[in-house]
């Protein structure tokens, strides 16, 4: 059966069955939390509480610095330890909130709850916007920010992502299974907010229980639909999506808005019912914590800020020596060097491979075989690209048009001479946009 | 997780393929060839595939070891040379003349121009030319303890008909791994399976050489005069397995479309125009399409998705 799609894109092994068939246990974390004051696109929050004060969970301990920004809450109860720079992800030090569990979990008394229908839009908007609420499948774009688009009625398609394209993740795929119900509540309060927009749940066709739930969950919304997906990656790249979704191409510097689609994560479309029905903030998430080097890789709901040394122990510890671990999916995720740090709004999954890719390979001789050139998602030419980043020849790389890549991975995944093309455009791409080049 | 080690960031995996698999599927791809040339022209064949291999893989060790290069022998691609350079020798040919090939092809035309990937010209094919202008002679002794005489095509081109079957079959005079046009197209298909080439190549190569010989040929659309053009002179070997060559072919698809379609015309123009002088003018197309390769490959560069065409300044 052909389903859409788009041009090009990889078919990597999913090793989804580590943790597909394991239902979200719920992890209670033990030592301190640390929230790092960015873990979103734009400014840095500002924190609105002193070492040594009491918190509650669900109380906002830093508030967002203007409007591209988010506000953090404690997603446990405790003591502020200390506000002070920490190790995050990205192997840097960011300023951040420690927060000292106490184990009791005592919960802020939420609002006495107000139908959302109820509610204007604005209204909507602002307590998604209290909420801290983020893009939770890419950056971690403020969410407030999207659905404030100039002109609601421009809105055509508001698209959930599905699309897991990532081997090992199954975060999403177990949120449709267990909650299908929520996303389309969720997605029918984002509707609420633009009177012409359709809603696509776009979900992958290897994922058969995920479309199941989601078309019997959906199945009386007139204003809904299941728009099922070749399974290959980057069919969740915003653009791809878009793209495979409704037939409207964006170039780099164009926003899905500019197709008319906006696209939210599942876990984004999860923290909305979640805020607007409840009136609870962001607080958790869904962590994939898999790879051959566990012992039980299992899904866990994780509170935002727990040590992802927490996590390891939680899926029964190292059974192999752990080669390289990665926050997120195998492609895209980012290299831990330190899992002292914290799970943030932007963490899918904890990834412990037993094989180092860098290491076990050396790049030898482009044989132009033009494998990269066929599954560049963008029709780029990675092989010219690549030598051209090598001669630091920036005007040509431009006309090339290497700022169009998206930084996917699939042509240094194809590449039979094990060449590392995406991670060198990556650099070139790097130091274009910090000279302001676009 | 220790300190020092290479950190290049995502993506952390890589694929099945590598340069050394692509190479063991060529090989593999060759086999019925390089059998089914020893079970036809006997041992001599099997002496001759042993001295070419054997001669590429050395020259390229010894040089990679004189210039302190990383060694790449390990990635087949010199074996793949070796085996299809004597398979596109005429078992008559003296023993030398497979590694005095070997070693132009790899020293000469790969090794000087900076390795795999770097040259312009096909190895195997560049040194077959050097040694049919020099070594005249030899290079068209077809004649055997099997076989004698004259090559179906050189017949056909001296205006003689002969049965097709024995062409497609392989049962006639020629060169090692050329005769069996069904051998070769096998190993073409495996090619194909596997996913190690597309037909773009061929089909633009072979389309165009058809429609060449149907209407300037002469003999209509007349299916022996066709099949001993199609199967004769190399013309299987060269399309299938050298003009298919990555190093040496456009990258892209439109690219490599254009390139067929250009060997498929230069073939066809020199087996109609020079009618008797150059059976195996099919070597000399995909030479000149080798040269060609960076021109294409400048004219079809893809449009990325969703840019629009840059306009003229």
């Amino acid at each position: 059966m052909a389903y859409s799609t788009f041009k090009g894109g990889i078919h990597p092994h999913k090793r989804k069955r580590f943790t597909r068939e394991k239902p979200v246990e719920i992890y209670l974390p033990r030592r301190e939390l640390i929230y790092p004051l960015s873990q979103h696109v734009g400014g840095a929050s500002i924190p609105v509480v002193k070492p040594g004060e009491r918190v509650l969970e669900g109380q906002l301990i830093a508030k967002a610095s203007g409007d591209i920004s988010a506000c953090l809450h404690a997603s446990v109860s405790g003591t502020i330890l200390a506000v002070e720079p920490r190790m995050t992800l990205g192997g840097t030090l960011v300023p951040s909130i420690v927060l000292e569990n106490d184990g009791r979990y005592e919960r802020v008394p939420l609002p006495s709850p107000v139908p959302w229908q109820e509610l204007e839009p604005g209204e909507r908007i602002r307590k998604i916007q209290d909420a801290g609420i983020v893009g939770m499948g890419g950056r971690g774009f403020p969410t407030h920010i999207k659905l404030s688009v100039k002109n609601p009625k421009r809105i055509r398609y508001v698209i959930v992502n599905g699309c897991e394209c990532e081997p090992y993740l199954t975060a999403d795929y177990r949120r449709i299974v267990e909650n299908p119900e929520w996303l389309v509540e969720g997605l029918r309060m984002v509707l609420s907010l633009f009177e012409r927009a359709m809603g696509i749940f776009a979900v992958e066709d290897s994922q058969r229980d995920a479309i199941t739930a989601l078309q019997l969950a959906s199945g009386k919304e007139k204003r809904m639909e299941v728009k099922v997906l070749e399974t290959k990656y980057p069919q969740g790249s915003e653009r791809m999506l878009v793209y495979a979704c409704t037939g409207r191409r964006l170039h780099s510097s164009q926003q899905p808005s500019d197709a008319g689609c906006l696209v939210l994560n599942v876990e984004t479309v999860c923290a909305i019912y979640r805020a607007l029905a409840f009136g609870k903030p962001l607080t958790e998430r869904i962590v994939t914590v898999t790879g051959k080097a566990l012992a039980h890789p299992w899904n866990f709901r994780v509170r935002i800020g727990t040590c992802f040394a927490e996590l390891v122990d939680a899926a029964g510890g190292f059974v192999k020596e752990p080669k390289k671990i990665v926050a997120g999916g195998p492609l895209m995720g980012m290299e831990l060097t330190d899992l002292n740090v914290p799970v943030v709004k932007t963490s899918p999954a904890l990834l412990c491979m037993t094989k180092d890719a860098d290491s076990y390979f050396t790049p030898s001789a482009c044989i132009r075989c033009g494998a990269c050139a066929g599954a560049c998602p963008v029709r780029l030419l990675p092989l010219k690209l690549m030598e051209l980043a090598e001669q630091e020849q920036e005007e040509e790389f431009c006309r090339m048009n290497g700022m169009e890549c998206i930084g996917c991975g699939s042509c240094t995944y194809v590449c039979p001479a094990r060449r590392n093309l995406t991670q060198n455009i990556r650099g070139m791409r790097k130091s274009l946009l910090a000279k302001g080049i676009r | 997780m220790e300190n020092g080690k290479r950190r290049l960031g995502s993506p952390h995996i890589r694929g099945p393929l590598s340069t050394a698999r692509i190479m063991q599927c060529v090989l593999l791809a060759l086999l019925p060839s390089a059998v089914f040339g020893a079970v036809n022209f006997g041992t001599r064949a099997l002496l001759h595939m042993a001295a070419s291999i054997v001669a590429c893989v050395l020259t390229e060790f010894t040089y990679e070891a004189f210039t302190d290069q990383r060694l790449t022998v390990g990635d087949l691609s010199a074996v793949v040379t070796g085996l299809l350079l004597a398979l596109s020798l005429p078992v008559g040919a003296p023993l030398w003349m497979g590694p005095l090939g070997g070693i132009f092809a790899i020293l000469i035309v790969k090794m000087l121009f900076g390795g795999i990937g770097r040259n312009i010209l096909n190895p195997a094919l560049t040194a077959w030319c050097f040694l049919r202008i020099f070594f005249d002679g030899p290079m068209t002794n077809y004649a055997c303890d099997a076989y004698s005489g004259a090559t179906p095509l050189t017949g056909l081109l001296a205006g003689e008909t002969s049965d097709p079957f024995p062409m497609l079959l392989g049962t006639t005079g020629g060169c090692i791994g050329e005769t069996s046009a069904i051998a070769i197209l096998a190993g073409g298909l495996l090619l194909l399976g596997l996913g190690i080439i597309n037909l773009r190549i061929p089909a633009a190569c072979f389309g165009t050489f058809t429609f060449l010989l149907i209407f300037f040929g002469g003999h209509g659309a007349d299916e022996v005069y066709l099949v001993t053009q199609l199967c004769g002179g190399g013309m299987m070997l060269a399309v299938w397995f050298m003009a298919t060559d990555y190093v040496t072919s456009p990258v892209t698809g439109s690219g490599q479309i254009l390139y067929g379609i250009l060997i498929g015309a230069a073939a066809g123009i020199i087996r109609i125009l020079a009618r008797e002088g150059i059976p195996e003018g099919i070597a000399y197309a995909v030479l000149l399409g080798n040269l060609m390769t960076p021109l294409i490959d400048k004219l079809t560069v893809p449009r990325p998705f969703a840019v629009k065409p840059r306009k003229v300044k």
